[in-house]
């Protein structure tokens, strides 16, 4: 005697939901603070209706055919909404692991008294639902490093903002580490900048560095060769003691370069070379 | 006699694990209470070998240790990978030579800026750097 598993499945649909239902809710991990049981139930139903409407007798085990591209889908996008909730892989995880574990004990009650049977069909059930659960961490984890994703991109986004400091001049402030991708974006934005506002002296603040070693410096004259091609002229800011010593043991040669301690004696400097003059205000000259 | 204290091994495959590492080298210079001057100087040193590691050999992994040798204390680093090595290490540890397109300053300098520094390669098997910063 042959049994249609899919068909039984079918059938027992309703007796399946209520148990993965119910595995659910006793569960431990279950999140209420993350989704209501509605929305779980919906989830759930949705699922499993999907999931039971595309078996057929021999989809068993191929799991490529392009029936169970719906399947994958819904639980593609399952995963990733919880991934963007905040749940942990455990507990998606638990979301199909509990789902198998109602399939089966519906599928040993329903094949009783042929264990050979049951134990061929329990076993298809398991790979069929092993690789749901390997999509569903695929999936999830995806969900996670798309969000690191973009918040590096934020952080890249953030750091390299350029101020104009006065008129004709403009401020950019480093922060972290230079490497190559983040010298291209300091770079784009600074000489755009330059060329949108019209300056004649850019200062590019490295306190924020915390270590400058050959790669940075490199980095650093390139950026200022740039600057000097687009005909402004380019102070290094915010050379702090300990990163004098370090760039001088390098064998680092910055000096083409106008490097000044802080921010404060750079925006002097550039006053000095753009003839502007800062007074105190009422001062009266007595001479 | 160089007795190592605590010892702590970290792979490096990524642009992401540079930071980390550059981090870690900190938080151990710092729990030994080295001088800030110093610290940058490891910090840079590090800096340098770790890209170096990444550029021509597609990473590998540093061990960071915290060693003491009479009444010093340091931090000694040592990166290994199994790269391509470096045919000539003469060459290498001269200024301004680089295969690549950089300034060539890198293995020198770091050099110039530890107490203690051991180059050990091997064409075809990998490149092995030790540096030690005292205290």
């Amino acid at each position: 005697m042959s049994i249609k598993t899919h068909i039984l499945l079918q059938k027992k649909k309703k007796n399946i939901l209520e148990l993965w239902m119910k595995n659910q809710l006793a569960d431990e991990g279950l999140r209420e603070d993350l989704i209501s049981n509605d929305e779980l139930r919906g989830q759930s139903e949705e699922l499993i209706n999907v999931l039971v409407g595309n078996l057929s007798g021999d989809n068993f085990t191929d799991f490529d055919s392009d029936e169970w591209s719906p399947v994958i889908e819904i639980l593609g996008g399952i995963a990733i909404t919880r991934a963007r909730q905040g749940f942990s892989p455990r507990e998606t995880g638990n979301f199909v692991f509990s789902l198998k574990e109602a399939i089966l004990e519906v599928l040993q009650e329903e094949i009783k008294g042929d264990p050979q049977t049951l134990f061929t069909e329990s076993l298809k059930i398991n790979r069929l639902m092993d690789n749901l659960s390997i999509i569903t961490f695929e999936t999830f984890i995806k969900g996670r490093e798309e969000v690191i994703l973009r918040q590096t991109d934020e952080i890249t986004e953030i750091s390299t903002p350029v101020i104009r400091v006065w008129d004709g001049i403009l401020a950019l402030p480093i922060i972290g580490t230079l490497d190559s991708a983040r010298t291209q974006v300091v770079m784009e934005n600074l000489l755009q900048e330059i060329v949108e506002t019209g300056s004649s002296i850019a200062i590019l603040d490295i306190s924020g560095v915390p270590a400058v070693d050959s790669l940075v410096a490199q980095h650093l004259i390139k950026t200022v060769s740039a600057t000097r091609l687009m005909g402004a002229e380019c102070i290094i800011s915010g050379i702090r003691p300990e990163i004098a010593q370090t760039v001088v043991h390098l064998g680092i040669d910055l000096s083409n370069i106008i490097t000044k301690a802080t921010l404060a004696s750079a925006l002097a400097y550039s006053f000095k070379i753009m003839k502007l003059e800062v007074k105190r205000a009422g001062a009266v000259n007595k001479f | 006699m160089t007795l190592s204290l605590s010892k702590d091994t970290i792979q490096v495959t990524k642009e992401q694990d540079v930071v980390f590492l550059k981090n870690r080298v900190k938080e151990t210079a710092v729990k030994i209470k080295m001088g800030l001057v110093n610290q940058t100087r490891l910090l840079t040193a590090a800096s340098e070998l770790v890209r170096n590691m990444m550029r021509y050999a597609n990473g590998g992994a540093c061990i960071i240790e915290v060693v003491s040798s009479g009444r010093a204390n340091g931090v000694r680093l040592t990166f290994s990978d199994s790269g391509p090595g470096i045919p000539d290490l003469d060459a290498a540890m001269r200024d301004g030579f680089s295969t690549g397109k950089s300034l060539g300053l890198g293995l020198p300098g770091t050099k110039r800026l530890m107490n203690e520094f051991n180059i050990k390669s091997k064409v075809g098997e990998g490149t092995v750097i030790t540096i030690i910063k005292w205290n």
